[in-house]
Parts: C-alpha cells; structure tokens; sequence
C-alpha cells in the first residue's frame, strides 16, 4: 500500500505538553489520495497528531515535537513558509468556530490571506465549497450575514467550507460530525468520497461505523501509541492483529 | 390521591426567603453606591451653579484668580489630556498586542507582566518625581506641557496595557486556532479577527484613563504647571507644546488652598467643569464604541 513517496509520512513522532508525552514515538505513512481513518478512546493523542501535521501545535506553549514528519517527502520542520504548508492542509476542528464575520468572508477569508482579490474568483471560491459543506442552499440568500448566528450544525459545515476554501492537497477532519445531522453528515461524506480523487484525507472519528464506511485503513491508537494499522476490512474483521483492537471496535473495550 | 403539586414545604419557603434576601442584599449594594455619587454630583452643581456661565468657561482668571473664568485651565487640561493619551494609547495597545499575541510564555514575560501590574498601582507622586527627573532635568524638555503630558502618559500606560491585554485574552482562542489552521499569519490574525472583536473592551480602557489623566494633579505639578498663566483666545492653538499651562486640577487646588478671599463658589463651578469635560470626553467615546460594535455587527 505506502508508495514510494507518500503523501504524509510520520517517523517516530514524539510529542510532549510541559512533562507529559502524549505521542511515544509514532511512525506511518499515509498515500496520495488515501482516506485513513484515526480512531481511539480519548487522550490518546489523536488531535495531537493532527495538530502535528500543520504545526499549530507550535502555538501552545511547551509543546515539545520530535521526528520527522514529512509531507510530499519534505521534512515539516525545515520549511520556511509555514503558512504555506498549512494552506496545502485543510483542518476541520470537532467544536464548530463560525470566525465573527459574514458567512462570506468566513469562506473567503482564507484565499484572501493567500493574496486572492479578484471578486469574480472569491464568488466562485465561495460557492463551491459552500455546496461542498452542503450549506449553499441553506445561507445563499443571506451570505452577508453573521457566521457566528447560524446553528451549530450549519457553523459547523461553515468551518468545513473554510477548510476547503484554500483548496487543500490534505484535509483533516476531526470528529467533523458531531454536531451535524445523520442526513447531513451522510451527504458530506459522499463529498468526501468525490474529493479523494485529488485530496488525501485524514479523518479522526469516534463513530467507527464512518471510519468504517470512508476509510481506506484505519489506524488505532491507544494512549499515544499506534495499536494498530491495517486495511479497515482487517481492523474491522473478526481476526484484527491485536485483541485490543476486536474490543475496542465491538464496543467491549474496558 | 395525589397532592397538589404546588405546597409550599418549608425548603421551598427557604429558598424563596433566601432568594428575597440575596436580592435586598445586592440591590442594597447598589444603592450605597449611587446614593454617595448622586450627592456628591447635585451637592458641586448646587453649590457651584452660581458662577457657572458661558463666560467663566471663556475668560481667564483674574484678579489674583478671585474673578474672571477658567479658559486657560480648561485648555490647559484638553493639551495635556489628548497629547498623554495620543502618546499612551497607540503604545500601550501595541504593547499589549505584542505581549498577550506574540510574546512566549516565560521568566522574562511574566516578570514584564509584574512590572506593568505593580506599575500600575504605583501613586502618582512617584510617577511626577520620575517626570521632574527624566522629562524636565535629564532630557532637558524643562517644565512644559510636553513634559507634563508625557509624565500622565507614563502614568496611563501600565493600565492601558493591562485592560488592553484583558480585551484581547477575552476573544476566544479557537477563532485564532480557526486563522491559523487555513493559514493566516499572527498579523493577519489579530488585524482581521482579534482587534476588530476586542477593540470595544480596549477602547473601554483607554476610556477610563481619560477622567484618570484629567484629574490627577501631582504628575502635572513638578513637571509643567503653573498656578496662573492668561492665554489669547484669538489663535488656534493658544497654548505651544514648550509652553508651561493652567489646569482644572491644579487650578482647583490652587484656588482652594493658596488664594484668600476667592469666591466660595469658584472651587466647587472649576469641578462641575472637570466633571462636565470627563464626561464628555467619556460619551464621545463611547458614542464611537458603539459605532465600531454596529458597523461589526457583533
């Protein structure tokens, strides 16, 4: 499965908070156009991990990150432009931030930080992935007003639609469906599935029947370890490698 | 049979007895709060309405201060007022930013925090005596309104920080999480999202050191204030910045303590006037506050 040069590769990845390490040492590798799927109880680093990936971990204080990371083979910690490697990586938060401005700029905030001002291209921009969050039809009609006033399921598409605005190659969604509809969370991941002809998705869930459905390979990570990596088929089978993983995704796990 | 479901069982009656009191209690509070301010405002207006005119706010002090009006002291207070504030608002604010959006968090920024704390709380004598050494004597400014007005900025400038570094701590850290995640530099970040949501708290702040900078009198007395001083009313600026000024502050502790035989009305009209002006410097800004908050829509 991993190809030559992967879309993400992690080796050894460690992260510490202060004196605690939430990450032990974590090493995989994710391909072009894959959908992996990240599942694990809580406080077992899987938003860490994300966080890893676009180095915003950066922005808590004593955070302490060693490996490598790489992403198209190029080591995360010697670019210089890491502004730039986070407009390549969409990141979809679990608890819905609707930024206090019109539904609009939420959308085109991002082309605009990247230099983008042509009206004409931010209306464009704005549409698509509006109607890729499956929110276009619901605030067409009144984009100019506040983010911050829709419901939470509707802010919660809205962070989607601005994840997708900078036209990411990756995109990592955490726990994107907690606060959206089955209905609805059904129609983003037929989205999902259209995007993965030119976007690699990394997709951390507690619903493991979603991980189950989108995901190439799901990876279980426990207290900071990898548990296990493996086809979903496999993780989901009756004959995972390690036990933990056949209690952990029947609901048995203590 | 079922009892009816509304009895008045003897918790219910205590927590309704506690609710009646807790209410008293607070309202009480309030009460003992407006009441003195109430007084103090009618007692100065009662007693000071007499000379209150439209030409005691134009005319200068005459007569050894015992006549005339206040012009020259109510300048004198604008002057030092909006050159203190045009000089401790940009740099407190920009402070602030740096420290509370930019600066890591260790032993070097929290002692800087300290600092700006226990500066704060440093009475303004102090802060008149650093003014007389470092504006005056050492860098040779002599007394003057630059100097003066430079000292209430010193003043001004540990509160600006520490309510502009309040504002912004209030707007919630997932909106920077949000800019940072599709790419936004810190300054595209706190230029488009964090200022424009803290700028009401900031302005609140710098609102509050208007009536501070306003009333204070002894940073302006070592450092540019005279007791009497005429100025024409025929130029625009009358007052030059080298130049020592009257102020409303000094002015009523000078007519207080040093005249004999001024008129017992002047003390109380000159702080009906210093109130009058700090409020409306304070709705003027507040007026602009709620200009910023409408055209945000927030």
């Amino acid at each position: 499965m991993v190809t030559p040069t992967p879309k993400i590769s992690v080796e050894n990845l460690r992260l510490s908070y202060g004196h605690k390490e939430v990450l032990h040492g974590v090493s995989f590798a994710i391909a072009p156009n894959e959908i992996l799927a990240v599942i694990g109880p809580a406080q077992s680093g899987k938003t860490s991990l994300l966080r890893c990936i676009n180095r915003t971990v950066e922005f808590t204080p004593g955070a302490v990150m060693s490996g490598t990371v790489r992403v198209d083979g190029e080591d995360l910690m010697r670019m210089a432009d890491v502004y730039g490697l986070r407009r390549r990586i969409g990141m979809v938060a679990p608890l819905p931030v609707g930024l206090p401005l019109t539904i609009y700029d939420n959308v085109a905030f991002a082309p605009r930080c990247a230099g983008l001002t042509a009206k004409a291209e931010l209306d464009a921009r704005v549409e698509t992935c509006l109607r890729q969050a499956a929110l276009w039809d619901e605030v067409k009609d009144r984009l100019d007003s506040l983010g911050t006033k829709l419901s939470g399921g509707q802010q919660q598409r809205l962070t989607i639609a601005r994840a997708l605005s900078h036209d990411p190659e990756i995109l990592c969604l955490d726990e994107f469906s907690i606060a959206i509809d089955p209905v609805t969370t059904m129609r983003i991941e037929d989205v999902l599935q259209e995007l993965r002809a030119h976007v690699t998705i990394v997709l951390v869930t507690n619903l493991t029947q979603q991980a189950r459905r989108l995901a190439d390979r799901t990876m279980f990570l426990w207290n900071g370890d990898i548990v296990e990596m493996a086809d979903t088929d496999v993780i989901f089978g009756d004959t995972p490698r390690d036990r933990r993983t056949f209690d952990y995704v029947n609901g048995v796990f203590g | 049979m079922n009892p009816p479901t509304f009895t008045a069982t003897p918790l219910v009656r205590r927590k309704l007895r506690q609710e009646r009191l807790a209410r008293a209690v607070l309202a009480g509070m309030v009460l003992a709060m407006v009441l003195p301010l109430a007084a103090i405002i009618a007692y100065l207006v009662v007693q000071g309405a007499p000379l209150i005119s439209w030409s005691f706010l134009t005319q200068n002090p005459s007569n050894g201060m015992r006549a005339g009006g206040i012009w020259s002291a109510l300048v004198g207070t604008i002057y030092l007022v909006v050159i203190a504030l045009l000089v401790s608002a940009p740099v407190g604010v920009l402070c602030a930013v740096y420290l509370n959006e930019y600066a890591r968090e260790n032993w070097f920024t929290r002692l800087i925090h300290l600092a700006v704390v226990n500066l704060a709380g440093v009475p303004s004598i102090v802060h008149a005596l650093f003014g007389l050494g470092a504006f005056v004597l050492f860098a040779g400014i002599g007394r003057s309104i630059l100097a003066a007005a430079l000292t209430l900025a010193i003043m001004t400038l540990p509160v600006v920080i520490a309510s502009t570094k309040e504002a912004l701590a209030a707007v919630p850290m997932s909106f920077r999480e949000a800019c940072w995640n599709v790419g936004a530099s810190r300054w595209q970040t706190i230029w488009k999202v964090v200022l424009p949501n803290s700028i009401s708290g900031i302005l609140t702040g710098v609102i509050l050191q208007v009536s501070r900078t306003a009333g204070e009198t002894a940073p302006i007395m070592f450092t540019g204030a005279v007791f009497l001083k005429k100025i024409h009313d025929d130029t625009l600026f009358p007052y030059a910045l080298t130049d020592q000024c009257m102020a409303l502050s000094m002015h009523l502790y000078t007519v207080t303590t040093q005249v004999t035989n001024a008129p017992e009305a002047l003390p109380y009209a000159i702080a009906v006037v210093l109130l009058g002006a700090v409020l409306l410097v304070n709705a003027a800004a507040i007026l602009l506050r709620g200009l910023l908050r409408s055209r945000k829509k927030w």
